[in-house]
């Protein structure tokens, strides 16, 4: 890593309607370096990320590559100028051979037509730059998931990077082929490319990067040296809560004593691998578990794996005492289960469908299609749901996507109340709702889980899940390592656990 | 909160008419009749004759019912997500083995004939739900296969020539007569309401509505997601298999090359008209009948106006293209905002 400053970020400002993503920032990018950029869920990691590569153009600052304002640049001119994005999800062509992708729209020609021989020639040495000797002519989609990644690194480092930025590079990677994108990351630094490197996984920020910069609900908050930054720091950094040591007196609730309840599931050494790590969890019954962690620790990965959304590979699950394997969520949800997903679009609401109709779905699946309940039956169970979780609605009949989104979640909540399950796995349940539906449905979860519920809650909100949960336990980079009960439940503990890793 | 609906505003009844699945396909209907009444009052005429009532709305109510079964299967099979390509052919394969049964004097029981044939029909609408279902197939493309393929196996049956026939019985199916009327309406009128009352008195029509406004939701509720699209895609195939029968005692004969042809684009058509969606989710099987109603009614009219045949397709797409656009929220809206416009600057 040298001295010279390749890119400079000076006051940049961009604002959506009604939400301020970026206020203000700054950031100073040297040759050579891998610059981690942390912040946790809409601390306008993407937003920057955006303005640096000009697909959206900023309120106010400036950005300087080498020197030059390349500020109010398009796209692909940014890209030509040196600074190419390698993102999440591969955006190449699956079906074209690796060398199409690599140089698709740039392709050698002779005479109009494409030189096949210079292309694929071309792609190799490109790829032989990175360590990587594999058949350029194969379709892309032959590769795995950490091979395409270095093909769209190589495509990006080829159009000329003097930065490169790779947006959660590793989130679906398994532990060798990080190893491997790492070892390509330090070849190209070594070469002076300057790398943004954007990761949930804090052991790789540690692993691989120079500097850390941390914003924080789109303010800058500063850059570190990697050696003058602990990781509690950062997370109290990405946070902006401030992690005390271990013994925290600001502790609540008195301990139960579990062993009075009953087991109702017991997960032992469950997991899949590039999934999550094998996990051993037992849920009482009355009991409310709480998953904290990070995003990206593998909260949501858990509560597929027990919901038969995902089926693991290693372990055994048991409910109430009998081995179960849940090949699907049908099965789980006979066995009691219910799961109120994260994406209430994508896996909870059926849009089209009435308030009605999706309230009394998951009962009616569980009844099998030709004991229908009646009009009647529907009717009072939607009217009795709608009156006690105070869902507002002007009709029973209204397509669910016309609710709001608090009311949205309470139906999808309803859906799974109405299934009477033993154990509930509510997956940020109070996400985009507002104050007074987040309280609403914080007092039903613990009034549940006096009757006798088990239920695990999963959520971004530190406070949420210590003010709920009897049990927490910990996640880091999707494995378990630790768990926390009665005194010792507080936001700090839950921080300090992450910040010390495990193992 | 509820707020429990007392007396009703009359406009506000009004709008609730108009905005009904029902209104703008039966106003497209009221108005195409009401062009024939205008410029043909015999087309309304109805004559009784031998116990049996002829006319043209007799005659449409007749040609409809094998596209109206085609689309009482297509309905469900589009409402899942899906579209199947295939039921004109599986039409031609339930001609051709009931005429074969028939000519080869294989059985005589007019039961069991039709037993045979729609066994077969299910057996090509299950294979098209295996192929969706468990191979996961794009259904546009596992319907296309059966589509092309199942014509030659129509065409292996007949061994390439019209099989004609001679059966009492089975004629009665396209020839018959009950209570003075086709006896054809009554297999569709039997079969919608077999289905209304298998769809909306279980909870069969919730799960296939549901599968098709959201199919990951619904995996994640414990619907049984595979299952009911196999099992709707072997409707489709009853139900065409049915239509087929029809066509085929009709003209005692099975032609394996024509009968049926291109009739699944007229029951995609029947169903985009009666305003359920191609993406899937809500569907209506009374506005499905409506746009099937609406279909021959306009092909009764073309013929019956002496146009030349030429014209007819042209006609036919033109009228289509109409009644899509009045169906049309959006296109209604923007019409509606021209009109005032156009008042204003009066």
């Amino acid at each position: 890593m040298s001295d010279v400053e390749i890119l400079a970020v000076t006051g940049l400002s961009k604002s959506f309607p009604g939400v301020k993503a970026l206020n203000d920032v700054s950031l100073s990018l040297r040759e050579g370096e891998v610059h981690a950029l942390m912040g946790g869920n809409g601390a306008g990691k993407s937003t920057l990320i955006k303005c640096l590569t000009g697909f959206y153009s900023s309120d106010s600052g400036k950005v300087f590559l080498a020197g030059k304002d390349i500020s109010s640049l398009k796209p692909d001119q940014i890209q030509t100028c040196g600074i190419s994005t390698v993102h999440q999800e591969v955006n190449l062509i699956p079906t074209l051979s690796v060398a199409e992708n690599i140089f698709l729209g740039r392709q050698p020609k002779i005479r109009g037509r494409i030189d096949w021989k210079t292309m694929n020639s071309k792609a190799r040495a490109v790829l032989a730059r990175l360590n990587l000797d594999i058949d350029v002519t194969q379709m892309l989609s032959s590769y795995s998931i950490a091979i395409q990644q270095m093909v769209a690194i190589a495509r990006g480092v080829d159009m000329s990077a003097r930065v490169l930025i790779l947006d959660e590079p590793t989130s679906s990677l398994d532990l060798k082929e990080v190893e491997q994108l790492f070892s390509v990351m330090r070849r190209l630094t070594a070469e002076g490319t300057a790398i943004v490197f954007v990761t949930h996984f804090l052991d790789q920020v540690y692993a691989i990067s120079n500097r850390i910069s941390v914003l924080r609900n789109g303010h800058y908050i500063g850059t570190y040296e990697k050696a003058d930054l602990p990781q509690n720091a950062l997370i109290s950094k990405m946070l902006g809560k401030t992690i005390s040591d271990k013994t925290d007196s600001s502790t609540k609730k008195q301990s139960q004593d579990q062993d009075e309840k009953e087991v109702y599931l017991t997960a032992s050494g469950i997991g899949k691998s590039g999934y999550i790590e094998p996990i051993d969890l037992k849920v009482h019954q009355g009991e409310v578990i709480g998953l904290a962690g990070l995003l990206g620790s593998g909260r949501s990965e858990i509560a597929k794996l027990l919901f038969g959304v995902v089926q693991p590979d290693t372990g055994r699950l048991y409910v109430q005492g009998t081995e179960q394997l849940f090949s699907s969520p049908r099965k789980a949800i006979q066995q009691g289960l219910a799961f109120c997903p994260e994406d209430r679009k994508k896996e909870g609401l059926i849009g089209e469908l009435s308030v009605k109709e999706n309230i009394i779905l998951a009962l009616q699946a569980k009844r099998g299609w030709y004991r229908a309940l009646t009009g009647v039956q529907q009717e009072k169970i939607a009217k009795d749901f709608i009156k006690s979780l105070k869902i507002v609605t002007s009709d029973l009949n209204k397509p669910v996507k016309e609710l709001s989104g608090g009311n949205q979640q309470k139906v999808v909540l309803a859906r799974w109340l109405a299934s009477a399950p033993s154990f509930l796995i509510l997956d940020e349940p109070t996400r985009g709702v507002d104050i007074g539906a987040h309280q609403e449905i914080v007092r039903i979860i613990k009034g549940l889980s006096k009757q006798g519920l088990a239920i695990m809650v999963i959520a971004s909100e530190l406070e949420e899940v210590v003010d709920i949960s009897d049990r927490v336990i910990v996640l880091k980079d999707r494995k378990q390592i630790k768990e926390l009960s009665g005194d010792e439940i507080s936001e700090a503990n839950v921080l300090s656990s992450i910040a010390e890793g495990a193992l | 909160m509820i707020t429990d609906s007392i007396s009703v505003p009359r406009e506000d009844r009004l709008s609730a008419i108009r905005t009904s699945k029902l209104f703008w396909p039966l106003a497209a209907l009221a108005l195409l009749l009401s062009f024939n009444l205008i410029t043909d009052p015999s087309f309304f005429a109805i004559e009784y004759k031998n116990g049996v009532f002829f006319g043209s709305l007799i005659d449409i109510l007749n040609r409809a019912a094998p596209v109206a079964l085609l689309a009482l299967g297509m309905t469900l099979v589009i409402a899942t997500g899906g579209i199947d390509l295939s039921v004109g052919s599986i039409m031609a394969i339930a001609g051709a083995t009931s005429a074969w049964l028939i000519s080869h004097e294989v059985v005589n029981s007019l039961w069991l004939i039709l037993a045979i044939s729609l066994g077969v029909s299910l057996l090509a609408g299950l294979w098209n739900g295996l192929l969706v279902t468990a191979l996961g197939i794009q259904p546009i493309i596992a319907t296309l296969i059966l589509m092309v393929a199942g014509r030659g196996i129509a065409q292996l049956i007949t061994n390439g020539q019209v099989l004609t026939f001679s059966h009492e019985g089975f004629e009665m199916i396209g020839g018959g007569a009950f209570l003075g009327l086709p006896l054809s309406i009554s297999i569709v009128i039997c079969s919608y309401a077999l289905a209304l009352l298998l769809l909306r008195k279980t909870a069969l029509g919730l799960f296939i509505e549901s599968i098709g406004s959201n199919p990951i939701a619904s995996h994640y509720t414990g619907i049984r997601s595979n299952l009911v699209k196999f099992s709707v895609y072997g409707v489709c195939g009853v139900a065409a298999g049915l239509a087929g029968l029809i066509l085929t005692s009709d003209i005692q004969g099975a032609d394996a090359n024509n009968v049926g042809l291109w009739s699944e684009l007229d029951a995609i058509l029947a169903v985009v008209i009666g305003g359920t969606a191609l993406t899937g989710g809500r569907f209506s099987l009374s506005t499905t009948l409506v746009g099937v109603v609406i279909l021959q009614t306009l092909t009764t009219t073309i013929l019956t106006h002496g146009l030349p045949v030429q014209y007819t397709l042209i006609v036919k797409s033109a009228v289509v293209i109409i009644v899509m656009l009045l169906m049309s929220a959006e296109f209604r809206h923007q019409m509606k905002s021209l009109f005032q416009r156009g008042q204003r600057s009066e």
